[in-house]
C-alpha cells in the first residue's frame, strides 16, 4: 500500500479509528476508573503497553499462529502481559493499583486490544503494528485524560496531577460528577460534540 | 461491607453495586443489544447462567487446583479458559433450542466470553474472599442486577425510539444519557453516595 506512512497510520489510531468515540471499544474502563486525571492517565498506560507487546508479538507470529485457534492465542498472549503489567504496577505504584482495582486485570477482556491483534496486528508487519499500538494508545490517553480531568474539575474543584495542582476553579463543586452518573453524563456529551463536528465536516466535505 | 450475611450479598450484588450502572462493567452488551426488550431478556438469561456457574467452577480450579499447587499467578488465565469454554456451552444450548434468539444476540453471544461483567464477577469475588456459597449468590445477583437494568434500558429505548432528537445524539450518545438517568436513580434510590 503506497499511501500508507507511519505518521497516517498513527494519526488514524488517534482520530478516525479513534478507540472509544469510533471504534466503541474500551468504553468500560473509560468510565470507571476515570474519577480523576491521574487514574485515567495510569490506566492509560498500562493499556498501552499491554496494546503495544501484544501486537508486537502477534505481528510478529503471524505466520505461525494456526487461524483456526487464534482467538484463544490472542488471549493468552494479551494475559500474560496483563499479568506483568499487574504485579508491576503493585511493586511500584501500589496506590494506582489499589485505585484501578478490578480494572487492572480486566485489561484482558478490554476489546480494544484483542480488536486490535484481529483487525491488525495478525494482517500487518511488524513496524506498521507497532505504531498502530501507538496511535490507538495515544487515543485512548487523550479521551482517558479528558473524561478524567472534566470528571476532577467539576466534581472537585480542582486537578491534581501528581501530587502538582494544575488548576483550580471557584465553583461549588458537586460529587455528581464523580459519581457513576456523571461519567454516563461527561461520555454522553464528548460524544455528541464528537458526533456534531463529524457531521459538520462530512456535510462541507460532500 | 461488615455483615456478610447472604441476603445482604444478594442485594448488594443487584442494586448497590449493580454492575452496569455502579460499576461501568458489561458496558457493550448494555449499549449493543438494548435495542429491544425481547434479546435483551435473553442475553441477560445467558449472562445470570453465565456468571453462576463461573464463580462456582473458578471457586473450585482457584482453591483445589491452583492454590495448592501455588499457581495464584496463573489465576487470570485459568480463569479466561473457564469462562470461554462455559459460553460455548451456553452458545450451543440456545442454537440448538432457541434458534431466533441466537439470532438476535447475534455476535454479542460468543462475546459475553469476553464481557468484563463476567470476569470482573469472577475477580470480585476473589476480592472478597467470598466462600463458594456466598460466591454463587454474588453471581445470581450480580446476573440478576445487570437484567434489571438491561430489560429497564431496552424498555427506555423501546419507548422513545421514535422520538425527533438532533442527528449528532442519535444512538450512542442518546443511550448514554438514558443511562445517566438511570444511574442517578440506582446511586441516589440506593442511597450509594457517601456524603
Amino acid at each position: 500500500m503506497a499511501n500508507k506512512t507511519y505518521w497516517s497510520e498513527f494519526l488514524r489510531g488517534v482520530t478516525k479509528d479513534n478507540p472509544v468515540f469510533a471504534l466503541l471499544l474500551g468504553l468500560c474502563p473509560a468510565l470507571a476508573v476515570t474519577t480523576s486525571m491521574e487514574n485515567g492517565i495510569g490506566m492509560a498506560a498500562a493499556s498501552m503497553f499491554v496494546l503495544m507487546c501484544a501486537n508486537l508479538i502477534i505481528s510478529s507470529l503471524k505466520n505461525h499462529i494456526p487461524p483456526t485457534i487464534r482467538v484463544p492465542i490472542f488471549i493468552l498472549v494479551i494475559a500474560t502481559f496483563v499479568s506483568i503489567i499487574g504485579m508491576v504496577m503493585e511493586a511500584y505504584s501500589p496506590a494506582l493499583h489499589s485505585a484501578l482495582g478490578v480494572f487492572v486485570p480486566l485489561i484482558v477482556v478490554n476489546c480494544m486490544i484483542i480488536g486490535r491483534a484481529e483487525a491488525y496486528a495478525s494482517k500487518n508487519p511488524v513496524s506498521f503494528s507497532a505504531v498502530d499500538a501507538l496511535g490507538i494508545g495515544t487515543g485512548f490517553l487523550l479521551v482517558l485524560a479528558t473524561i478524567g480531568s472534566i470528571r476532577e474539575l467539576f466534581g472537585t474543584g480542582e486537578i491534581v496531577l501528581f501530587g502538582f495542582q494544575l488548576i483550580q476553579i471557584p465553583i461549588d463543586s458537586s460529587s455528581f460528577m464523580i459519581m457513576p452518573p456523571g461519567a454516563f453524563f461527561t461520555i454522553a456529551i464528548l460524544m455528541a460534540l464528537v458526533n456534531y463536528r463529524r457531521d459538520k465536516m462530512l456535510e462541507r466535505g460532500g | 461491607m461488615p455483615d456478610n450475611s447472604l441476603i445482604n450479598i444478594f442485594l448488594d450484588g443487584v442494586f448497590i453495586e449493580n454492575f452496569i450502572l455502579i460499576q461501568f462493567l458489561g458496558l457493550c452488551p448494555f449499549l449493543g443489544v438494548t435495542k429491544e426488550t425481547r434479546s435483551a431478556l435473553g442475553m441477560s438469561a445467558a449472562v445470570i447462567f453465565v456468571m453462576t456457574m463461573a464463580s462456582a467452577v473458578t471457586f473450585v480450579v482457584a482453591s483445589y487446583l491452583l492454590g495448592p499447587m501455588n499457581l495464584d499467578f496463573l489465576e487470570l488465565i485459568a480463569f479466561i479458559v473457564v469462562i470461554a469454554s462455559l459460553v460455548q456451552l451456553v452458545e450451543y444450548i440456545i442454537r440448538k433450542h432457541l434458534p431466533p434468539l441466537y439470532k438476535s444476540l447475534g455476535i454479542y453471544l460468543p462475546l459475553i466470553a469476553s464481557n468484563c461483567a463476567v470476569l470482573g464477577l469472577v475477580l470480585l469475588n476473589r476480592m472478597e474472599d467470598f466462600s463458594f456459597v456466598e460466591g454463587i449468590v454474588f453471581g445470581i445477583a450480580a446476573g440478576i442486577g445487570f437484567g434489571i437494568v438491561m430489560v429497564l434500558m431496552s424498555a427506555v429505548r423501546e419507548r422513545t425510539g421514535l422520538v425527533r432528537i438532533p442527528s449528532s445524539i442519535k444512538g450512542v450518545p442518546y443511550a448514554f444519557f438514558a443511562a445517566t438517568m438511570l444511574s442517578m436513580a440506582f446511586v441516589n434510590y440506593f442511597e450509594v453516595i457517601p456524603i
